[in-house]
C-alpha cells in the first residue's frame, strides 16, 4: 500500500514474502522475474494491478486435478473399491488426514475400509483403529510387527469381498533417503496389485505445511518409489504457509488435493489455489 | 538441487582472480551466494540476511580476497561464524531434584514421544537414573499407548490416568508416584500443540507452573522451515524453555532451523535426535550442524 508503480523496493519485499512462506529461493526468483518481464511489457502497474498478476502467476504454476470428482468424495467409474494408499515422511499426518478423508467419503455415502500397515510405530495400529472407531468404519489390521504389504493386500482383499467403495491404507512414515523403507513401499504396491492391477488408484503424499524446502526431495523420492498423483499439506492452521509446495508443483507437475487444518475429524478442506495463493502473503 | 557452497564460492573468486581489481563488490557477490544457500537450507530469510552481514565485514576485515585460496577462506569463516553462534557456552543438563523434572514440549508431529522414550534410554543407560515416564497427552488417539510401549521398550515404569482429562493435575500426581515408587527423574510428554493455539498454550504454561521443572526442552523437527522462528519465539515466551531438541537429523534435511531458533531465543541445542529407535539420541555438536547447513 502507498506505493504507485512497482519498483525495486516492492519486488523486494514480494521476494521477502515468498522466501518467508517457504517457496524457497529458486521458485521465488522465477516467478519474480516473470512479474518483471509483465510489469515491463504493462508498462505502468500500480500495486493493486501487482497483486492480481501476481495472483495469476503462482496459480499458474499449482497444478490442477485431475478430472474427477474427488470434490463430492464420489469415486470413479469402474474404479470399485477406489484404492488409496497414503505415504509420507514421519510424523506429517498421514494417519490423521486419513482419518479425516474416511469421515469424508462416509459422509459420501461411501463404505469405507481402512488397512493399517503401518506395524512398525508405536501404538500405530491403535491409533488407527480409534480414528476407524470415531469415524464408524472398519479396519483391517495384524499384530505389530508384521508384514506390511500382508496387511495391505488383506485390506484390498477384504474390500473387493465386502464390496467395499474405498479403501484407505495407512503406512508407517519413513524418510525418503532410506533406501529399505521405500522399497517396501514398492512391494506394498506389487502385492495389491495381484489383486486389482491398476491400484493403488491414488497415492496420496502427505506433506507438513510446516516443512521447508526438504519437502522437495521428499516429493522428488516418494515420486520415484510410489507414482504419487496426488498431495495433502497438513497443519495448516498454525502460522506455517506450505508455500514448497509451489516448488514441487512447478517441479514435479502434482495436484494438491486436501489440506489440513486442524486435529478434528472436520478439519480437512479441499485444497483452493486462490485461497491459498491469498494466504501466502496474509500476515502472522 | 544446487553445488555445495564451498565449490559455487571457489568457483566464484577463480572467476575474479581474473579481474584487474578485486574489491569490496567481488565479495558482495559472494556474499548474496552464502545468503542463497542459508535460505536453501532453510534458515531464516531475515536471520540469513543479518548473518551474511555480519560475515561481510568479517571477510573484508581478513582480506579474504588477497588470500591464497579465497573460496576455501570465505567458506571456513562463514562455518566458524555458524558454529560459533549455534554452540556458545557449554550446554548442561540438569538433572537435580527428587524427581528432577523433565518437561516436553513442541508441534504436532516433531517427534517428542519418541524423544521422551530416548531420553529416559539415555539417563538410564549412561546417567544411572530411574526414570518415569508421565503420559500428559490427554487428546492425540492412542497417545498413552504409544508412550506404554515406549517406555517398554526401554524398561521404564510409566505413569497414566486414562480418564483424567486434567493434563496439569496428571503431571502433579505423577510426582507423588515417582516419590513413593523411588523414581529419581519424570519426563512429562505433552501433548503437540500450535503456538498460536491460546487454550493450549496455556495448559503447557499451567504445567510448568504446577511441577517447576528442572528443564524445559522445546522439541522441534529439523525439516521445519521458514516458520521455526515464529514458533520457537512463541513457545520460548511463554515456557522460557531451557534447551531445544532437533529430531529426525537421520534424513537429508539440511537443518538451517537450527540456526534459526538458536539466533532467536538464544538457547541451546541439548539434542539430537536421529532415528526411531531407542538408542539414537547424540549430544548436541555445533560445528557437525553448520558443516550440514552449508552443505560440507
Ligand atoms: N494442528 C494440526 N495438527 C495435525 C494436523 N494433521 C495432523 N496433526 C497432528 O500431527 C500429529 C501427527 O499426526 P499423525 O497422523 O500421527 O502423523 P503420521 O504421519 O501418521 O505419523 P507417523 O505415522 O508417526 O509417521 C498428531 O498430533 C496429529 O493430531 C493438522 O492439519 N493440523
Ligand atoms: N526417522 C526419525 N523418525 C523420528 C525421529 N523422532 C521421531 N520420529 C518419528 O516421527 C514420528 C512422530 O514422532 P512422535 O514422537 O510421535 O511425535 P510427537 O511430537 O510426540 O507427536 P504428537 O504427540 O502427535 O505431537 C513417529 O513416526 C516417530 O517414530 C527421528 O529422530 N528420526
Ligand atoms: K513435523
Ligand atoms: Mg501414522
Ligand atoms: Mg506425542
Amino acid at each position: 500500500a502507498g506505493k504507485s508503480t512497482v519498483d525495486e523496493e516492492v519486488l523486494d519485499n514480494l521476494e521477502e514474502a515468498l522466501v518467508s512462506a517457504d517457496v524457497g529461493i529458486e521458485t521465488t526468483v522465477q516467478i519474480i522475474e516473470r512479474i518483471e518481464k509483465r510489469v515491463k511489457q504493462d508498462k505502468y502497474v500500480n500495486t493493486a494491478e501487482l497483486n492480481n498478476l501476481l495472483q495469476q502467476e503462482i496459480e499458474a504454476i499449482l497444478v490442477d486435478a485431475p478430472e474427477q470428482n474427488y470434490k463430492d468424495f464420489d469415486i470413479p467409474e469402474g474404479k470399485k473399491p477406489y484404492v488409496i494408499l497414503v505415504v509420507g515422511v514421519n510424523g506429517v499426518g498421514k494417519t490423521t488426514t486419513i482419518g479425516k478423508l474416511a469421515h469424508n467419503y462416509k459422509k459420501a455415502g461411501k463404505q469405507v475400509i481402512l488397512g493399517a500397515a503401518d506395524t512398525f510405530r508405536a501404538a500405530a495400529v491403535d491409533q488407527l483403529t480409534i480414528w476407524s472407531e470415531r469415524v464408524g468404519v472398519s479396519i483391517v489390521k495384524q499384530a505389530m510387527g508384521s508384514d506390511p504389504s500382508a496387511v495391505a493386500y488383506d485390506t484390498v482383499q477384504s474390500a473387493i469381498a465386502k464390496n467395499a467403495d474405498v479403501a484407505i491404507i495407512d503406512t508407517a512414515g519413513r524418510l525418503h533417503n532410506k533406501a529399505h523403507l521405500m522399497d517396501e513401499l514398492s512391494k506394498i504396491r506389487r502385492v495389491i496389485q495381484k489383486l486389482i492391477p491398476q491400484a493403488p488408484h491414488e497415492v496420496m503424499l502427505v506433506l507438513d505445511g510446516s516443512t521447508g524446502q526438504n519437502a522437495v526431495e521428499q516429493a522428488k523420492q516418494f515420486t520415484a518409489t510410489t507414482d504419487v498423483s496426488a498431495i495433502s499439506i497438513t497443519k495448516l492452521d498454525g502460522t506455517a504457509k506450505g508455500g514448497v509446495v509451489l516448488a514441487i508443483a512447478n517441479q514435479f507437475k502434482i495436484p494438491v488435493k486436501y489440506i489440513g487444518v486442524g486435529e478434528k475429524i472436520d478439519d480437512l478442506i479441499i485444497f483452493d489455489k486462490h485461497e491459498f495463493v491469498d494466504s501466502l502473503f496474509k500476515l502472522g | 538441487m544446487f553445488n555445495s557452497l564451498s565449490e559455487k564460492l571457489e568457483s566464484a573468486f577463480k572467476n575474479l582472480r581474473g579481474e584487474a581489481r578485486i574489491n569490496d563488490l567481488n565479495v558482495a557477490n559472494t556474499v548474496k551466494d552464502i545468503r542463497r544457500a542459508l535460505i536453501d537450507a532453510d534458515v531464516n530469510f531475515k536471520i540469513a540476511k543479518e548473518f551474511t552481514d555480519k560475515v561481510k565485514e568479517k571477510a573484508v576485515g581478513e582480506k579474504v580476497i588477497n588470500a591464497i585460496s579465497p573460496g576455501q577462506l570465505m567458506v571456513k569463516i562463514v562455518k566458524d561464524e555458524l558454529t560459533e553462534l549455534m554452540g556458545g557456552t557449554e550446554a548442561q543438563f540438569n538433572i537435580t531434584g527428587n524427581p528432577a523434572i523433565i518437561l516436553i514440549a513442541g508441534l504436532q508431529g516433531s517427534g517428542k514421544t519418541t524423544f521422551t522414550g530416548k531420553l529416559a534410554h539415555y539417563l538410564k543407560t549412561k546417567k544411572g537414573k530411574s526414570p518415569l515416564l508421565v503420559a500428559a497427552d490427554i487428546y492425540r488417539p492412542a497417545a498413552i499407548d504409544q508412550l506404554t510401549v515406549l517406555a517398554e521398550q526401554v524398561g521404564v515404569d510409566i505413569y497414566s490416568e486414562r480418564e483424567n482429562k486434567d493434563a496439569v493435575a496428571i503431571a502433579q500426581n505423577a510426582i507423588k508416584e515417582a516419590k513413593a515408587k523411588n523414581k529419581n527423574v519424570i519426563i512429562i510428554d505433552t501433548a503437540g500443540r500450535l503456538a498460536i493455539d491460546e487454550a493450549m498454550m496455556t495448559e503447557v504454561a499451567n504445567i510448568k507452573q504446577a511441577v517447576n521443572p528442572a528443564e524445559i526442552l522445546f522439541v522441534v523437527d529439523s525439516m521445519t522451515g521458514q516458520d521455526a522462528v515464529n514458533t520457537a519465539k512463541a513457545f520460548n515466551d511463554r515456557l522460557d524453555f531451557s534447551g531445544v531438541v532437533l529430531t529426525k537429523l537421520d534424513g537429508d534435511t539440511r537443518g538451517g532451523a537450527a540456526l534459526s531458533i538458536k539466533y532467536t531465543v538464544n538457547k541451546p541445542i541439548k539434542f539430537v535426535s536421529s532415528g526411531e529407535k531407542m538408542d539414537t539420541l547424540d549430544v548436541f555438536y555445533p560445528e557437525r550442524m553448520a558443516q550440514r547447513i552449508l552443505g560440507m
